[in-house]
């Protein structure tokens, strides 16, 4: 029988830490993406050219926004696993009856539900520096979602995989920070000349800032369901690599 | 005998290191008895609590618990089981009372403020339930980890080294505190350094030592077993040899000093000793002082472990 309890217990511990690190975890995201939105979006914007007939303030909101969301989905899921583990709390919920599922839906739903609480702060905080227009919102939150949930759960690997505060940080700030800025938040793949339109291809965050992009203006570089896709493939993968991670018990069971 | 809530077979625990912290360990432990396992540092007390609580993958055997196969039944054990671990593991951000909530919650609870009130009360930790975790003392964190498992109120509690880093007030408490459960019924299986621990408080005691278990025994029946009683008398003019009346008790004459050591742990020592006085008194034979002291526990312990005594006593009950 599934522990609901139990999820309910990580899920409100989890937020509740992030209640007691507002700042570091709403305030200052918050504030570096108002930061984005001043220089490139109204300072620099207000002299770039419209982007694909979109005007380019409200161009670069969905690839910040997807900046902002790989990032803290990330930081926040592997925190969460990766705290327990260093202060040798997780013994509880090793002893627990607990499986992977509620362990996930714990840590991964409280981490996502960060990264959503986020992206809507972002999002109205956009509003206050450009004018911009979701297309298809429905599709925007389902993306959303999609994308806080595959990210939490690379976030819950790396906080397993991880045995210092500093590889905590290594895949977020030397892997996905550069992947975002060069898969097309700024600019639009299009205005890449050869070969390095074909080269930002294989760079998977294109797919992702182009998904949501998709569901903001209708409008995307790369095919929209190559986006949904390969995001639920990546999703599906690092399920199936927890699973395994509680399988074996690598690097929780002695 | 009451009927086995825990029942321990060949459990083998192997590290890739090619470490064998577990060799086949064989132990039954009955419902409602507080058992304390005794062993060195290394000796594999964490690990065998490990790998029947779920932190450690044994290498081979089995463990059942109520009767079912954990590897298979897990989920409903888990339930009626408690662990009070050796460290501090505790979110120390958190506060008191909401770490307490939250371990009943994992151990799949429904949320019972009263319950919970009573557990920090009766732990003297009512008072301190916002204060966050950092922020009290060892003693108290350690109070902390005991309420947390009991917030679920398990049948088979497991403390390890509970009152480990403790001042002498606050074990004796604790102590209370754990025959307060085992009135309650709980069955509680503690690992110590503190032998005198052990033999406050256990029915039963376990010796392990390298991964094997070296005796099991119910704790009066294993003093009475193994418990010495030691004499020695100080002589005023001390004999050239010992009186043939005295022949058959186990005496040593050590210069103006007669030592005896024997008896059984339970009384037969104390009598001998009685009688040898009155036989030197008869004998003529004076003497100034009588020192007398009953083997501890601990030092049946020491006799097992570093000094291999009692060789062939181990039985796992």
């Amino acid at each position: 029988m599934i522990n609901f309890r139990a999820t309910l217990a990580i899920y409100f511990h989890e937020l509740d830490r992030f209640r007691r690190t507002i700042f570091g975890s709403l305030v200052a995201p918050v504030l570096t993406t108002s930061l984005y939105f001043i220089v490139f979006g109204s300072a620099i914007g207000g002299r770039m050219q419209a982007v694909g007939g979109v005007d380019y303030g409200a161009f670069i909101v969905p690839g910040l926004l997807m900046l902002t969301m790989l990032s803290e989905s990330t930081s926040n899921a592997s925190f969460g696993i990766y705290m327990p583990r260093f202060t040798g709390s997780i013994y509880e919920i090793l002893t627990a009856p607990v499986g992977t599922a509620e362990t996930l839906l714990g840590f991964v739903g409280a981490a996502a539900t960060k990264s959503l609480i986020l992206a809507a702060v972002i999002m109205l905080t956009a509003l206050l520096f450009v004018d911009y227009h979701v297309a298809h919102p429905l599709l925007a939150v389902g993306y959303i979602i999609l994308v806080a949930a595959s990210f939490s759960l690379l976030g819950f690997i790396l906080g397993i995989w991880a045995d210092g505060f500093e590889k905590l940080q290594i895949i977020p700030m030397l892997i996905l920070m550069p992947l975002t800025f060069l898969g097309g938040t700024f600019y639009s793949i299009d205005m890449l000349p050869e070969p390095w339109r074909s080269v930002a291809l294989f760079n998977p965050i294109v797919y992702l800032v182009n998904g949501l992009r998709w569901t903001f203006y209708g409008k995307a570089d790369v095919d929209i369901a190559t986006s949904f896709g390969l995001t639920a493939l990546f999703l599906a993968i690092c399920i199936a690599i927890i699973a395994w991670i509680f399988k074996t018990g690598w690097r929780l069971r002695s | 005998m009451s009927e086995p809530i825990l029942e321990i077979a060949g459990l083998t625990k192997t590290y890739a290191g090619g470490l064998t912290a577990l060799d086949r360990v064989d132990l039954t432990i009955r419902r409602g008895e507080i058992f304390a396992l005794l062993g060195p540092n290394g000796a594999g007390k964490t690990t065998l609590i490990g790998a029947i609580c779920g932190l450690v993958r044994p290498s081979g055997g089995t463990i059942r618990a109520f009767g079912e196969d954990l590897s298979r039944s897990w989920r409903t054990a888990r339930q009626r089981i408690g662990l009070v671990p050796q460290e501090l593991g505790l979110d120390m951000f958190d506060t008191v009372e909401r770490q307490v909530a939250y371990s009943r919650g994992m151990f799949g609870c429904a949320p019972d403020k009263a319950r919970i009130e009573e557990i920090l009360k009766s732990l003297s930790l009512w008072d301190k339930r916002n204060e966050q975790l950092r922020k009290l003392s060892g003693g108290m964190k350690r109070r902390v980890l005991i309420a947390k498992a009991l917030s679920h109120d398990p049948e088979l509690l497991f403390l390890d080294e509970p009152t480990a880093g403790v001042d002498v007030e606050l074990r004796r408490d604790m102590w209370k505190q754990i025959g307060k459960l085992r009135e309650q019924g709980v069955t509680i299986i503690l690992t110590t350094h503190y032998i005198e621990e052990a033999e406050e408080m256990a029915d039963r005691v376990g010796i392990i030592d390298k991964g094997r278990i070296l005796l099991v025994d119910d704790k009066d029946a294993m003093m009475a077993r193994l418990g010495r009683t030691e004499a020695i008398f100080s002589l005023e003019a001390p004999p050239a040899a010992i009186p043939t009346s005295l022949a058959h008790y186990p005496l040593t004459l050590d210069g103006n000093e007669l030592h005896y050591r024997g008896g059984d742990g339970a009384g037969r020592g104390k009598q001998e000793v009685a009688a040898i006085a009155q036989q030197l008194t008869r004998e003529g034979i004076i003497f100034t002082a009588l020192e007398q002291k009953e083997s501890s526990l601990e030092e049946i312990f020491v006799g097992l472990v570093e000094r291999g005594e009692f060789a062939g006593e181990g039985a796992a009950a």
